[in-house]
């Protein structure tokens, strides 16, 4: 698309953090608290100005159901964003997201969630999407036209949980300790630029994609360019928005796999390169050809989950720390190993992922 | 025995001359005390300043004659000699400034169109040097090229929308997508076009060694290329102009990739002039014209009246070269540089290579060169986005030429948006050029835009090639140390990463064109 006028005029969101992941491969249900010790273990990695929570297998109800969790500023907003999820989606089911008040939340927004799918007679303009482009067009129209509501989650069976605060603070807030999910992932933040703000923490989710991210991509002038000629318009002004957006491109669009991706994201250097056999070589020089705009190049460590499991990735000179820990059926992702010991003092195998070698755990089927 | 200033010397030189030879613009200035009547300076100097005074039995000097080239002064061997501005003025006047006087003397003399030489010197911005580079601090760290990869690698030609892969669980996944040729450069900086002829045969050498042993490329320019010269095909751009000089079926598949000249930064929508004196044989039997016979090439291709016509020529190349090279339009950078370069990607080209108005040359109507085009800067960010706006940026390189002076002048020309760069001017720097700007006379003193042999010998193709190797060993490292400054070890995420720029004392609508912040935000 045509970039907007003053594109190039933004202020982008820079921040250090701690990422946490964990799996059960066979889809057995770990307890909220797995996640928020690990978190409250690497408290210093934050700075109170956003920490977050993403849970798969937490709606087995409304399992085929995307499930929009809403925020906003105040009821007008949460009025006007209702009157627009029900122009689109046929709602199945919706409620308050449950809360408990905390002495340090201050100010939280009202928080709402929607078990909807979309409506077959919704408007012209969402006519004839498919299901999932139509899902993330009313994300992007709520999210841009109505003022002070935000959609920060709207995958089938999974939720993100985040705000301003620690994240155990955060975890306290939304009850996340009642929840139980056979992948989760969590994210500590500490901005340096940005004020806090609700929608800006993270887990960042698109659909079933969750994304937590520790990492400052130096890249990211050109990766949201090139975003912006595949239409992706960013927003956010945040690394893990351009993350998201790329494996919407990457994986979804363009059908490659996560692997795949993680070698556009993290790509061989060419002298490796050079040195492969013929076929490999070809691939790899055609993949950074076509993608060098996408390359992720700065220092990350990212973590990103979606139905069928947990991804984790490092900068191609590990330039942040990543550690992948396995115990049974479950492998835990972290930024220290103190957080997963914490949570699980006798582990099978704990190893550094080589710089831009992605681990990839899927669930079992 | 008193010391008079050497002034007074000139003057007795100087008997009633016209008003156009008082008002030259160098004058030299020799030390008799050093001066050993050696007659080396009347040997270097084509231009005839120093000649020997058969009368006086010294060596004597005209100042009008002097260009200004400090040949003399580089090769007196006891450092007799100094060339200084003349320190006669013109009455001052803000708007009739000595140019602009001395170039109409010049015209009531003859008659004729000004000619000039180089890159134009005029005073328009120069926006490289209001743009700053950022680098990283605390929060992401810069990475040192001493100690880790920085890769500068950096292909040339048209990159498909999206990837191909079949993964049924093999690895590694099968590519299914065929990808066009394309120019491999291990640095993305390049020689710029300048012909044979224009240039002579040893600095054509030197180019072509300099860029096979730096694996990057350089362009033959328009006048052909001698064929002892295909042996340095895989990194040579061979170029077809609208002259069509030394264009045949061999030389089009001689090179790594092609190039259609449209138009130069220097003079656009002008032609070129080489004239007869500087076809010797060997300029003769590689343009494929009689010797001593004016090399002229028309203003536009007289094949191309419109882009469709363009779109004709570029697949009559790709089918003359089997389409096993990527075909580049080179265009100057006009007003509407940017819906031009849109066509000229969407009529087939793999490479736009877009030539500023300070790009140089070795002729150009003065006129022309110092008012016609724009600078590079803006017509690089215009091209570059407005490739971007239509989807099309993939299908083409950019590359950027025409007043690129230092490493940091190609950082900043990446990170507007362009892929390589062509240096011209930088590269006749490196073998001795000292910008005298009188290329189009054929007796330039350093042995460069000469085939004058008593002067062109003054090149050694050894010596050249080896400091166009440095020169470009010594920018690629210091882009690969802004780089890792920036916290990037790959040229790709600098290219078009304009975020990495900020503006300096710049308007609104500068800032704008160039899709850059102002420094301080």
């Amino acid at each position: 698309m045509k970039a907007p006028e003053r594109y190039y005029d933004f202020q982008k969101d820079i921040s250090g953090c701690g990422v946490f992941g964990v799996i059960d491969t066979k889809r057995g249900l770990i307890p909220g608290q797995v996640p928020i010790d690990g978190m409250a273990c690497m408290h210093d990695r934050g700075n109170g100005l956003g920490g977050g929570f993403a849970a798969y297998g937490i709606y087995p109800e409304h399992a085929d159901k995307y499930a929009l969790h809403l925020m906003c500023d105040h009821q007008q907003a949460l009025t006007s964003a209702r009157e627009l999820i029900l122009k689109y989606f046929e709602v199945e089911h919706d409620e308050p997201i449950p809360t408990r008040q905390t002495p340090v939340i201050s100010n939280p927004p009202l928080v709402w969630r929607y078990f909807a799918t979309p409506r077959a007679d919704c408007p012209a303009d969402c006519q004839g999407l498919p299901e999932e482009d139509f899902v993330v067009a009313l994300v992007m129209k709520i999210n841009t036209t109505v003022p002070g509501a935000f959609v920060f989650s709207s995958g089938k069976n999974m939720g993100a949980f985040k705000g301003v605060g620690y994240p155990e603070d955060i975890a306290d807030f939304f009850r996340v300790d009642e929840y139980f999910a056979y992948l989760w992932t969590a994210h500590n933040r500490f901005p340096t630029n940005t004020p806090g703000w609700w929608g800006g923490a993270h887990p960042f989710t698109l659909l079933d994609w969750s994304i937590v991210h520790n990492g400052e991509i130096s890249s990211y002038g050109i990766n949201r360019r090139w975003l912006c000629e595949n239409d992706y318009l960013c927003t956010m002004m945040t690394d893990t928005e351009v993350v998201a957006y790329e494996l919407d491109l990457l994986v979804r669009k363009h059908g490659l796999s996560r692997r795949m991706a993680s070698k556009v994201f993290a790509p061989p250097f060419w002298d490796e390169i050079e040195r492969m056999p013929d076929k490999e070589r070809n691939l790899y020089t055609a993949l950074r050809m076509t993608y060098g705009s996408g390359m992720l190049n700065g220092p990350f460590a990212i973590l990103v989950g979606n139905k069928d499991g947990l991804w984790g990735l490092n900068d191609r000179i590990k330039l942040r720390p990543l550690l992948v820990a396995e115990q049974g059926d479950k492998v835990f992702m972290s930024s220290e190993e103190s957080a997963v010991r914490t949570v699980c003092p006798q582990l099978d195998r704990v190893w550094m992922p080589k710089a831009g070698e992605p681990v990839i755990v899927d669930l079992e089927a | 025995m008193p010391q008079f200033p050497n002034i007074l010397c000139e003057v007795l030189t100087v008997l009633f001359q016209p008003i156009n030879k008082n008002y030259h613009e160098f004058i030299i200035e020799r030390d008799k005390d050093r001066c050993i009547n050696c007659q080396v300076c009347v040997r270097q100097c084509s231009y005839e300043a120093h000649y020997w005074d058969d009368n006086r039995q010294k060596v004597m000097h005209d100042n009008s004659k002097c260009i200004g080239c400090h040949r003399c002064e580089a090769l007196c061997p006891t450092a007799a000699l100094t060339i200084r501005r003349t320190p006669s003025e013109f009455r001052p006047n803000a708007n009739w400034r000595p140019v602009f006087l001395q170039n109409i003397y010049k015209q009531a003399d003859t008659g004729g169109v000004l000619l000039a030489g180089m890159g134009s010197p005029v005073d328009i911005p120069v926006y490289w040097d209001r743009l700053l580079l950022d680098a990283s601090q605390v929060t992401n760290p810069s990475i040192d090229p001493l100690r880790e990869p920085m890769e500068l690698r950096t292909y040339l030609g048209t990159k498909p929308d999206r990837l191909k892969l079949l993964e049924n669980g093999q690895e590694p996944p099968s590519l299914q997508t065929e990808i066009a040729p394309q120019i491999k450069l291990d640095t993305p900086i390049m020689f710029a076009a300048m012909s044979f002829g224009a240039i002579n045969f040893n600095l054509h050498r030197a180019m072509a060694r300099a860029a096979t042993e730096l694996k990057t490329a350089y362009n033959t320019g328009e006048g052909g290329l001698h064929r002892s010269l295909f042996k340095y095909g895989k990194h040579t751009i061979v170029q077809v102009a609208s002259g069509r000089f030394g264009v045949h079926r061999d030389y089009l598949n001689a090179g790594c990739g092609i190039e259609i000249k449209i138009g130069q930064g220097a003079k656009p929508g002008i032609g070129g002039h080489l004239p007869g004196e500087k076809i010797n044989d060997k300029v003769s039997e590689t343009r494929m014209i009689p010797i001593g016979s004016d090399a002229i090439s028309p203003a536009p291709h007289h094949d191309i009246y419109s882009i469709e016509d363009l779109l004709q020529l570029i697949f009559a190349l790709k089918e003359a070269s089997e389409y096993r090279v990527p075909v580049s339009v080179k265009i100057a950078a006009v007003h509407n540089v940017a819906a031009i370069a849109s066509g000229v990607v969407r009529a087939g080209a793999d490479i736009i290579t877009v030539d500023g108005m300070r790009g140089g040359t070795g002729a150009a109507p003065a006129m022309i060169r110092d008012n016609v085009g724009i600078p590079i800067e803006l017509a690089l960010a215009a091209v570059d986005q407005r490739l971007r706006d239509e989807g099309i940026r993939h299908k083409a390189s950019v590359v950027a030429a025409g007043g690129i002076r230092c490493a940091a002048d190609v950082v900043k020309a990446i990170a507007l948006g362009a892929d390589a760069v062509y240096i011209g001017t930088a590269t006749l720097l490196a073998v001795g050029c000292t910008l005298c700007g009188r290329c189009y006379t054929g007796k330039c003193p350093w042995g460069i835009a000469t085939n004058d042999p008593r002067l062109s010998k003054r090149q050694n193709p050894d010596v050249a090639s080896r400091k166009l190797v440095n020169l470009v060993n010594a920018w690629s490292h210091e882009i690969q140390e802004m780089l890792g400054g920036m916290g990037l070890n790959s040229i790709e995420s600098l290219r078009g990463n304009r975020d990495k720029l900020r503006g300096i004392g710049l308007s609104d609508t500068e800032l704008d064109i160039l899709g850059v912040k102002h420094a301080g935000r």
